[in-house]
């Protein structure tokens, strides 16, 4: 599997580029609706036609994917850290410490994330441009979604501390953060990219859930979750091949992710 | 002679077919409901589905004409609203049986008016009759004729009876045993009803032949409007009463014959300014949201054309005031909706002291104009909308800002917190009368969305609103009523508390097999006539 690792690799970073260079390359504004053309057909003008308010599609896929493609990793990569701080204490500390530390974990997993993220947005403050809107979206996320994570981890650091050669750095003198800062986390690096990259797509997937719902990144900002409210139901699905862009670089982009993992990091 | 004989068959085959009289008999109708009917009780009906039972099987003292928008007589013959319309008197017809063949008489009548009335009751239907303190008196003239008077004067009492569906005081069958065209035969909760054809129903058509044409009618459940459509496109259901812009282009495309579009409906889409002096707002945007000029710039900047065109696809009217123009009587006609006028929106504004600075614009104080508005989530409509207004208004150097939420915090910021800034939502309607409107329009409503449950008038525009309001709730002249309404539009015109939108057209979906259906506006739209309504042989025949 091999090449289909390579394949995913190159297709990210070619997403990524194209994404990153959309101030270039979008032919217009996401924003800019062309009223006179609304739910056109590729074009010259417009690549991929434009959506029901006149939008240049092509634009919105590229913006849309900059921020769901750069922002959900930076929220993995929080809610990774977070599950780390959170697990490696608690798997190292041991005893009565990761007891409380799991229970609080399990309490935690057992909330009902999408309805968590809907009340605490609504409590948000109303007058904050799309661009902080994303951002807080995008936060929210990394902060309500380090409890599984943290699980594994608390295991894979328990094991660890429990193993011979912590038992020597013990032995040799190390003690307190220099122990788990030297010796453990290194040690934990590989479950801890898995934990990254497992929870990319999550996000990416989470995000366009709440994009669905209307809940998501605010208008006219562009994501994954409002591009694919376009084929939300059977009445707005027409045979036009273009609509379902969005659709398969979304699906490609979270295979991906799934690919670029190798054996060793898919088994931590 | 012969030639003479055959002229008159044909004139008469003719007549019948414009009478309906040739239209197929019997079959079954089939259509969906969104949700279960939460009862049966004519008295205690509130949801859609409840409400469609009651139409298809409640009978009724008099019945609002849903395409002409007058009042017929049905139960009763005739009526007559007197002492300043606190009593109203009826003579009902003779010999009418309920579905279960128990008579019909003034008992029943007086027993109906008692039951909704009924304070432990909580009768949703009989919440408009309650206008004061104090009983209902009905009084027994004779068999069939019977007075009923109110502990206080009600406007508009006669077409409240519309709603009423009359039960019987002696059947043992309780609320189920109707006088409407058929009645309940059985009911599968959580997947469909089946409705069977009230053989006592009282209508003839022209011909003679008793009403209605259609033996039954199969209800189903079904809350997937993507799996209505598809079932519609088969052939298994014969039409969808209410559909959206989205699907009724897809109808379109399917047979331009099912889609049925009647204009704009009593439904409208409105955005409002919090106004209410106690909000967490900043205390200069509480002065720009109660500027009027501020409220009729942001209006005249608003191009409600392209909402029409673009957010509903064409389905939907740009919208004058509080009363659809599908209102046929209570519309005032002079009215036009406010033009799209940019130039004149920052003159408009220039009144108050904004300017434009480097494209933004500015207050007296130099704030830079921006606000947000918050819409309630999963209304595609109403997001297209706000992004559509977000977009004009960058043209006046505002920055909108477009907040939807779920709705359960929408309602708690509009009603509880008032910590929101501009609000865009809609109104279904469902009453011509503006009567329904009261607990908007006055100032101590609690609807009264942008300043509500005031305990004096904020502003002396409201104050006239409220005085035009209560003035035609107690007059029964129409002419002067209308008049009284025709005021209050104006000032909501000139003042523009709810900046008003956009009216959605009615649109509905009817097979070709559902012969005799003339979709409406008023709901129900498509089956407002069905003791008239059948089926096309085949489909007939295979039901």
């Amino acid at each position: 599997m091999k090449w289909a690792r390579s394949i995913a690799i190159v297709f990210l970073v070619l997403i990524s580029t194209a994404c990153l260079l959309a101030d270039f390359v979008a032919p217009a504004s996401y924003a800019r609706q062309f009223r006179d053309v609304p739910a056109a057909a590729p074009s010259h003008q417009h690549l991929l036609g434009t959506d029901d308010l006149g939008r240049d599609r092509f634009s919105r896929v590229l913006y849309g994917t900059r921020v769901s493609l750069l922002l959900a990793p930076a929220a993995a990569l929080f809610s990774t850290l977070l599950a780390a701080v959170v697990g490696g204490i608690a798997g190292f500390g041991g005893g009565w410490l990761q007891r409380c530390v799991m229970a609080a974990t399990d309490l935690f997993l057992s909330l009902p994330w999408l309805f968590l993220l809907i009340t605490v947005r609504a409590l948000l403050p109303l007058n904050v441009s799309p661009q902080v809107s994303v951002m807080i979206t995008f936060t929210l996320l990394g902060c309500l979604g380090w409890a599984g994570a943290a699980r594994v981890i608390c295991a894979d650091a328990r094991a660890l501390s429990q193993s011979d050669f912590i038992l020597l750095a013990r032995a040799s003198g190390s003690s307190g953060f220099r122990l788990l800062w030297r010796h453990l986390m290194p040690n934990l690096k590989p479950v801890l990219y898995a934990q990254f990259w497992i929870s990319v797509p999550v996000f990416i997937l989470t995000e366009a859930n709440l994009g669905i719902l209307g809940l998501g990144v605010a208008e006219p900002l562009p994501s994954w979750g409002s591009l694919l409210r376009e084929l939300e139901s059977f009445s707005t699905i027409s045979p036009q091949a273009w609509q379902f862009v969005p659709l398969l670089l979304f699906i490609a982009t979270v295979s991906s992710f799934h690919l670029v993992l190798t054996k060793e990091e898919l088994a931590a | 002679m012969r030639k003479r004989i055959a002229n008159v068959v044909l004139l008469i085959f003719v007549a019948l077919l414009a009478s309906g009289a040739l239209a197929q008999s019997g079959g079954e109708l089939r259509f969906c409901l969104r949700s279960e009917p939460k009862t049966l009780n004519p008295l205690l009906m509130s949801d859609d589905s409840s409400e469609t039972i009651r139409y298809l099987t409640g009978g009724v003292l008099m019945r609002v004409n849903r395409l002409t928008q007058e009042l017929e007589p049905e139960l009763a013959t005739s009526w007559k609203v007197a002492d300043a319309g606190k009593t109203i008197t009826f003579k009902l017809r003779d010999n009418l049986r309920f579905s279960d063949g128990t008579t019909f008489s003034a008992d029943d009548v007086a027993y109906t008016v008692q039951q909704l009335m009924d304070p432990a009751l909580h009768s949703p239907t009989g919440d408009a009759f309650r206008s004061g303190e104090g009983k209902v008196q009905t009084q027994l003239l004779s068999k069939n004729r019977i007075a009923i008077t109110f502990p206080a004067p009600i406007a508009g009492l006669d077409k409240l009876f519309d709603q009423v569906a009359i039960m019987s005081a002696k059947s043992p069958q309780k609320e189920m045993a109707v006088l409407g065209p058929y009645f309940v035969a059985e009911n599968k909760a959580g997947a469909y009803l089946i409705l069977k054809r009230n053989s006592n129903y009282w209508k003839h058509d022209a011909a003679g032949r008793a009403l209605p044409y259609i033996d039954s009618i199969r209800l189903d459940i079904q809350q997937n409007r993507d799996i209505e459509m598809l079932r519609l496109v088969r052939g298994e259901i014969d039409f969808i009463n209410s559909v959206d812009a989205e699907y009724f282009d897809k109808v379109m495309s399917e047979n331009p014959s099912m889609g049925h579009d009647a204009g704009a409906s009593l439904d409208a889409e409105f955005m409002w300014f919090n106004q209410v002096p106690g909000s967490p707002l900043p205390s200069y945007k509480k002065t720009w949201f109660t500027s009027t000029n501020f409220r009729r710039a942001i209006s005249e900047a608003i191009n409600r054309e392209d909402l029409s065109r673009i957010a509903f696809r064409g389905r939907a009217r740009p919208a004058v005031g509080p009363i659809s123009p599908a209102n046929k009587f209570w519309f005032n006609s002079k009215l036009q909706p406010h033009p799209f006028d940019q130039k004149s929106a920052l003159q408009r504004l220039s009144l108050d002291g904004f300017h434009l600075q480097n494209g933004v614009l500015r207050d007296r104080e130099g704030h830079a104009v921006e606000f947000s508005v918050i819409t309630n989530s999963g209304n595609k409509y109403r997001e297209r909308m706000a992004t559509m207004i977000q977009q004009d208004l960058t043209g006046i150097g505002i920055k909108l800002n477009v907040v939807t939420l779920d709705f359960p915090s929408l309602i708690e910021r509009m009603t509880r917190t008032f910590d929101y800034e501009g609000c865009l939502l809609g109104l279904v309607n469902n009453e011509l009368d503006p009567n329904s409107q009261m607990n908007v329009w006055l100032s101590s409503a609690e609807n009264h969305q942008w300043n509500p449950s005031q305990k004096t008038p904020a502003t002396a525009w409201e104050a006239e609103i409220d005085k035009l309001m209560r003035a035609q709730a107690s007059t029964l002249n129409s002419a002067k009523r209308k008049e009284f309404v025709d005021k209050v539009q104006q000032i909501a015109w000139d003042q523009e508390p709810f900046i008003y939108l956009v009216n959605k057209n009615a649109l509905s979906a009817v097979s070709p097999a559902l012969h005799n259906a003339h979709p409406v506006v008023l709901r129900p739209q498509v089956y407002w006539n069905i003791d008239q309504l059948s089926l096309g042989a085949e489909v007939a025949r295979n039901r």
